[in-house]
Parts: structure tokens; sequence; C-alpha cells
């Protein structure tokens, strides 16, 4: 399950399901322990998109042809 | 006499009056509005009445675009013009350039005239606000792309959340093209769907610099928008149209940015939270584990095996003693018993007779002879007595003649 990748947010999602499922108690310790496991993949996964997340800015405009696209954006100082 | 001229040429020279007289062309009139009218050409026409007197106007297309508010009949208006004829009819009417509220400002009567049309049509209700995205992943500004604002919003944006693409919309905020702008902007995010979430607003100025999120363009984009539109106009105090469209208004642009998404400082506490939390339940359940297992451990065979040996070895032994003790015991009995028998046996031997005189005579098969019968003359007989046989021949027999007893 966590080997697809989550986005941030159901990657966070999925985070509190198992806190919640583990602080119920009503598994069987092998399953406990792959919910840590899993969990603590997550929390992993969490904390690196955080650590490595580089804003992207970009502006829509028309280019020569009359298409929409969109450029990299740094707004003047 | 002179010669008659034409009704136009009339018309032209009354007109040609009118407009040389310098007071008529350019008139200010304080009135009130009667029978006010739009064209499907976009031009105005109403008159403007006092107790006793009326005069017909009309507000080309072009004049009533700029009218920030809809004139509606009994208003009470400053109007600035001219008068001049209009040939056609042979009648002369103001033509009007500008036309605003009397006593109140125009922008304040506008905005309070839009506001209340708007929210009886319902588009302040907060039944058509749509919830903004916990996680936005693209959101669009649909604002100016230079000046403080679009700079503030980007860097707060940046510092909180990252993981959020932003795409700048560019637009003008400020003229008359731009409530078009914004307007378009927001309806081609929804059209390509381009973002998950929209700020449209702009730094602060005058309430002039800030209209064009009091117009009404603006304001229903806003309300047609699918995706959550944040708006985010001027500072703190002021208070646009498009802010009670909204489905969240921020009070700064700065403001729009903070609430569009969570603070990452935030997130990580909560990650931290959720590990600890995690930790401590799956630690309470191994304790738990740990418990029952170090019970186990303390049972004194799992404590020292080897005593526990000794234990069962010295059970054994004792267990050993009984049985041989018990097994000593019936033996003797057993043995005790069979003097007993062998006394009594002893006693009842035919061989005990025999010390006292008596013996026994066998013929040679071993036969016991009991009577006379059994022997002939000449028979060998073995004779016992108590410590040995004596073999001897049967000489003769005798009948023994037993006395009677008197």
């Amino acid at each position: 399950m966590a080997e697809k990748k989550l986005t941030f947010e159901q990657a966070m999602g999925r985070l509190e399901e198992i806190v919640a499922q583990l602080e119920a108690g009503d598994h069987a310790l092998e399953n406990s322990l792959s919910l840590y496991e899993e969990g603590a993949k997550l929390m992993k996964q969490c904390t690196t998109m955080l650590d490595k997340a580089e804003q992207k800015v970009m502006k829509l405009r028309t280019d020569a042809n009359g298409e929409l696209t969109e450029a990299p954006f740094a707004p003047k100082e | 006499m002179q010669e008659p001229i034409s009704v136009t040429a009339l018309n032209q020279y009354i007109k040609g009056m009118f407009e040389r007289e310098r007071l008529l062309s350019r008139v200010l009139v304080r009135s009130e509005i009667s029978n006010y009218k739009v064209y499907p050409s976009g031009h105005h026409y109403f008159s403007l009445k006092d107790a006793e007197s009326s005069i017909r106007c009309v507000m080309f297309r072009r004049e009533a675009m700029s009218l920030r508010f809809r004139p509606e009949n009994g208003m009470k208006v400053v109007v600035s013009g001219r008068v001049s004829v209009f040939p056609r009819d042979g009648a002369y009417q103001l033509y009007c350039a500008t036309m605003v509220p009397d006593g109140v400002g125009e922008l304040a009567f506008a905005f309070e005239q839009l506001k209340n049309r708007l929210h009886k049509e319902g588009l302040f209700d907060p039944a058509h606000k749509k919830p903004i995205p916990a996680h936005p992943r693209t959101i669009a500004l649909v604002t100016s792309p230079a000046g403080a604002a679009v700079r503030d919003m980007i860097r707060i944006l940046g510092a909180r959340y990252p993981m959020a693409k932003v795409l700048v919309v560019p637009v003008r905020v400020q003229g008359e093209e731009a409530p078009e702008e914004i307007g378009n902007g927001l309806d081609l995010v929804n059209a390509l769907d381009m973002a998950d979430l929209i700020i449209t607003g702009r730094g602060g100025g005058s309430m002039e610099d800030l209209w064009a999120f009091n117009d009404e363009r603006v304001a229903r984009a806003i309300f047609r928008s699918r995706i959550p539109v944040i708006s985010a106009v001027g500072h703190e105090p002021d208070v646009t149209i498009s802010d009670f469209v909204a489905d969240l208004r921020a009070s700064t642009p700065s403001n729009a940015a903070e609430l569009a998404v969570p603070d990452q400082a935030d997130l990580r506490d909560r990650l931290a939270h959720f590990q600890a939390r995690m930790d401590r339940s799956v630690d309470r359940r191994l304790q738990v584990r740990r418990d029952a297992l170090r019970r186990l451990g303390s049972s004194p065979f799992l404590q020292s095996p080897q005593r526990a040996i000794q234990e069962k070895r010295l059970l054994l032994d004792y267990q050993q003693q009984r049985l041989l003790h018990a097994m000593d015991r019936q033996i003797g009995e057993h043995r005790q018993q069979m003097g007993r028998l062998a006394a009594s046996l002893d006693a009842l031997s035919p061989f005990k007779v025999l010390s006292r005189g008596y013996s026994i005579t066998q013929k040679d098969d071993g036969t016991v002879v009991s009577e006379l019968s059994q022997v002939e003359k000449g028979d060998t007989l073995r004779v016992r007595v108590s410590d040995g046989t004596i073999t001897c021949t049967a000489e003769g027999k005798e009948k023994t003649k037993w006395r009677k007893r008197s």
C-alpha cells in the first residue's frame, strides 16, 4: 500500500489512520508492527517531501502563436 | 417677405444658436430621475424633473459605461452635460457627460447599491461558499505580476508550503480594463482547470484604486468559479464586493497566502506528534508482551532447570526408597507366613511319627502297604524308619485277631 507514491495530503491522511489504528490496539502484534513499519515509511516520505520541496513559480503568458504557455516567474523587487 | 425655409433648416439654425451659447455648452443640474430607460443600443434615455419642470436627457453608451451605479427613477443626481437640439423632433435635450448620486459619494453609493443587489440575488449566501483545500497543489494568483502584493504572496506561500505550485495569471488590477481582465483570468483558470485554489486581489490603495474589485463582472466571475477563491484586496479595513462573494476573505494579500496553505512548521510538529503516538502505542503493546514474557521467565523451572531436575531426582530417590522398603516389608511378611506354614506342615508330616517308632512299609513300586492282601510271600518290602530304610523279604503273613474289649 505504501509502495504507491502518495501525495503529501494522502500520506498525512494515511498516517493519521495508522496512528488511530495503532492506538485502538485491536490488531495482532505482527499486524501492529507492519502498520508501524508503514507509518515509519510514510513519516520519512512526508519529511523528505517537506525537506526537498522547492517552490515552483510560473506565469501564464501568451506566446507568439497566441498559445497559452507557462514560463518561470520571478517577481521583481 | 422672406423666402420660406425648411424645418430642417430651421432646426439646424436653432441648434446652432444653442451651441453658440456658452452657458449651455457646460451645465450642471441637480434633479430627480424619471422615465429611465436603457435602449438596446446602450444609450440611456431619461428625464430630469423637479416640482414644476422637466427636461429630456440622453446619456450615450460611451459615457454610460463609466457609470459606477445604476441610475433609477426617483434617484437624486447631479448631472453635467450640454444642452442642444435634436433636429428630428425639434426638441432640445440635455446630453449628459457625467452623472453622480446627489449628496453621497458616487463610489460609496455604487458600492452599497451593488452590494444590496447581489446580496438579494444570493451571491453572498454562505451555502455557496466552497471549502478551501487543506493542501492545495496549484494556487493561481489572479493579480498584477508587478508590485509588492504578488511578491509577498509568493514569498509567504514558499516559506509555509513550498510543495504548492504557484501560477501567476497576470491581469491589470486598476483602470477601466481591470474588471474584465480579472474576470477573464478567473474564467480561464476554471476553463483550463489550472489550479485547485485561486487568490485574486491587489495591494493597498485608494477606494478608486481598489474599484475593480467592486465591479459586478469580477463579483460574478468569482461566484461562477468552480475553484475556491480567496479575495485579498488592499489593507485590513478595506472591504470590497469581491470579499463578500469570495469563498474566503483575506484582509491582505499576505494574509491570503497564510490562509491558503498550512505552515510546514506545523506540519513537522504534526509529523513528530504522529511519530510519538505511534512509538508510544507500539511500545505499550510490546511492554505488555515483555511483561508476560518476564512472568513466564520467572518460573522456577526456567530460572534453574538443574535444580528442578535435582528436585525430581530427590523425589525419585525417595520414591525408590519407599518402594524398596515396602517390598522388604512384604517379603518379610511372606517369609513369616511361610515359616508358620512350614511349621504346620512339619507337624502334619507322616515322617514325624517315624521318630516315635512307627514305620512305613512300601512295596518295590512305592506303594504303601496297609493291608495283608497287598503282600505275597517272597515280596521285597522297604521299611522306612526315622533315619533310613530297611530292605526285607516277606517270610509269611498272619492276620491280626483283634480282641473284643469287654
